[in-house]
């Protein structure tokens, strides 16, 4: 497999040059022998140039082509060739390769200043109207699913409990310890904060106040809304992007069954259901987090700590947070599963679009949080 | 061109080979036949080094994979190549970058040539030209299967390893397949590990078959195995589809 096994050498005989072609032509010597046959193109036009194989030890299909085009290249130029002396082993071997002939390599058109502006200029344009289709597109898919959704509610029997129980486990039970985890963190990082900013004003103790309307409003439930949809969006996108990749999903269609009831129902239900769950349980820990790094810098014993809780919290504080998870429950949910169905059948696809729809879900979760906000702030709670 | 040696492999607490031995000779074809689960895919899969057997040798060019650093690993594996099931191309690649892939790992070719090599390969297993700019998903599983083999026949292999490469094709497509591993083979001196389950495959263009019943290799020409007693190649040859196909292959095999 050395480059050096492989060569040729050209020499005047009689009324003809002569190519003697020597050592094994193989694709390992291909590069080197490549750029030795390219310095025949000076070869005068209208000489005679016999390409003699009677020194090839071996040949495959990229020696073969190297003999071939350098003849039929030689030949365009007015050179005569002709390849002799061919043993029977490669004889087969250089009509196979001579049938197949390779189209020449496009050039790749250059582009102008003005033709990229105009590119830029179109992509923004198609960008725009995609986002558009996008748009319209999943106000269109939540249309499907709540359709079904009511078809399902006339037929309760056919709803997969089973499905939404196990929905309910992998995306509810199974997301309680990093959850836990999480908040409790960020309980006690918001407390060490507020301690640290609030102790220049003497008012440590509103740590507390902090503390509760911070978490309970606000970070309890979109902390456990981005780490569901990073757990629970992604795998939607990827199982039902799998099964369309396997031709599940066409299965199921052809069976008379409805995917969106099938995968889509129990899985938006689900998710709905248990976020709201995990969201107190969220507060919870970061409340329990706040209060022991309240007890260790600041010396707030436990009772009163949640004798200053009662005081923060109103009897919405609690309620404005929780009543926002369903909202994101669905829109992680639908996210999930419409970009799984949009899985094209390449390996590819699936990651992006479940790349795609986390991220796309956070992005509309936080969105949806904001408008909660003007909303709340309208209606005074 | 490879050797095996009292191989035995267990995959998922269940015997596959047991004590199984073989030779391929240099330039021939050799289809593997067996019943659905006997582990055809698996022997080859042991043989180019994706499954770990229990025990015993395996030799491919007289060298041991297990034996060699990842180095000399790299070197043997671009010595042959491997046809799977559906063309195991790459989907996020087109079908010449797919053929391309090897060729830019392995050697430092010119753009020019890199792009000559891949459409003669293209041009080689008898794929249009335009086929080069589309992707796998774009292809039909005939020509899947075709841009698969010109993948495996980038490097130049003397030694093909296929698994079922005419699984899932219709009867035409399936012949005309036949027909290319036949050509390639007389014009590229090719050697050829073939899994099977289709007969007139086995008889168009197998010089030896290897039925693997009771976790063994039983391998002889077809007219050998014809006369083995074995009632599992009794069932597989006599049965109504192999008289069929041996019956349309002039009955020569038969003899």
């Amino acid at each position: 497999m050395q480059s050096a096994e492989a060569g040729f050498d050209l020499r005047t005989e009689g009324d003809a040059l002569v190519l003697h072609a020597a050592g094994r032509w193989l694709i390992a010597s291909a590069a080197a022998l490549d750029r030795a046959l390219g310095r025949l193109a000076e070869i005068a036009p209208g000489t005679r140039l016999r390409i003699d194989l009677a020194g090839l030890e071996r040949l495959d299909t990229v020696g073969a082509w190297l003999l071939l085009r350098t003849a039929r290249t030689l030949e365009a130029q007015g050179v005569v060739a002709s390849i002799v002396n061919v043993s029977p082993d490669f004889a087969p071997l250089l009509d196979q390769v001579a049938k197949g002939e390779p189209a020449p390599l496009p050039a790749l058109p250059r582009e102008s200043f003005a033709g990229q502006l105009v590119d830029i200029l179109a992509a923004i344009g198609e960008r725009t109207f995609a986002a558009g289709a996008e748009i319209r597109e999943l106000v269109g898919f939540f249309g499907l699913v709540m359709v079904t959704a009511l078809r399902t509610l006339r037929h309760p029997s056919r709803f997969r409990s089973a499905a939404l129980v196990t929905q309910m486990d992998r995306n509810g039970v199974g997301a309680l310890p990093i959850v836990g985890l999480l908040a409790f963190l960020i309980g006690i990082v918001i407390a060490f904060q507020g301690a640290d900013q609030l102790r220049r004003f003497g008012a440590e103790i509103f740590t507390v106040n902090l503390l509760a309307v911070g978490i309970l409003r606000e970070l309890g439930v979109l902390i456990t809304a981005i780490i569901v949809a990073g757990r629970s969006g992604s795998a939607f996108t990827a199982e039902i992007g799998a099964m369309e990749v396997n031709e599940e999903i066409d299965a199921m269609r052809t069976l008379g069954l409805d995917p969106v009831e099938l995968l889509v129902l129990p899985r938006l239900v689900g998710l709905v259901l248990v976020l709201p769950l995990l969201a107190a349980y969220a507060d919870f820990m970061a409340l329990v987090g706040g209060a022991l790094m309240s007890w260790g810098s600041l010396g707030v014993t436990p009772p009163f700590f949640v004798r200053q809780l009662h005081q923060a919290v109103g009897e919405w504080t609690f309620w404005v947070g929780i009543l926002k998870a369903p909202f994101f429950a669905a829109t992680i949910a639908l996210v999930g599963c419409r970009a799984g169905f949009h899985v094209s059948r390449s390996a590819e696809s699936v990651g992006r679009l479940t790349t795609l729809s986390v991220v796309r879900s956070i992005f509309l979760v936080i969105i949806i949080d904001a408008l909660f906000s003007v909303l709340y702030s309208r209606l005074g709670i | 061109m490879v050797r095996v040696r009292g191989l035995r492999t267990r995959l998922g607490g269940r015997v596959l080979h047991d004590n199984l031995e073989f030779d391929l000779r240099h330039g021939e074809v050799l289809g593997v036949v067996g019943g659905s689960g006997s582990g055809k895919s698996v022997l080859l899969r042991t043989v180019i080094g994706l499954v770990e057997p229990e025990a015993g040798d395996i030799e491919v060019f007289g060298e041991d994979w297990r034996r060699l650093d990842d180095a000399g690993r790299r070197v043997l594996e671009a010595q042959w190549g491997v046809l799977f099931q559906d063309g195991a191309l790459f989907s996020s690649l087109t079908a010449a970058q797919n053929i391309a892939l090897p060729l830019r790992e392995q050697l430092q070719l010119e753009p020019p040539l890199l792009h000559e090599v891949t459409q003669l390969k293209l041009s080689l297993v008898g794929l249009p030209g335009d086929t080069s700019a589309k992707y796998p998903a774009e292809l039909s599983g005939g020509m899947r299967k075709r841009a698969g083999l010109a993948r495996a026949l980038a490097l130049d292999p003397q030694l093909l390893f296929l698994d079922e490469p005419t699984a899932g094709l219709d009867p035409i497509a399936a012949g005309a397949f036949d027909e290319l591993i036949r050509d390639l083979r007389a014009s590229l001196g090719l050697t050829v590990f073939m899994v099977t389950h289709d007969l007139d495959s086995l008889i168009a263009i197998c010089d030896r078959v290897a039925v693997l019943v009771d976790k063994r290799l039983i391998i002889g020409t077809i007219a050998e195995l014809l006369r083995n007693p074995h009632p599992w190649i009794q069932a597989y040859f006599r049965g109504p589809r192999g008289r069929a196909a041996l019956a349309g292959s002039d009955g020569q095999a038969v003899g």
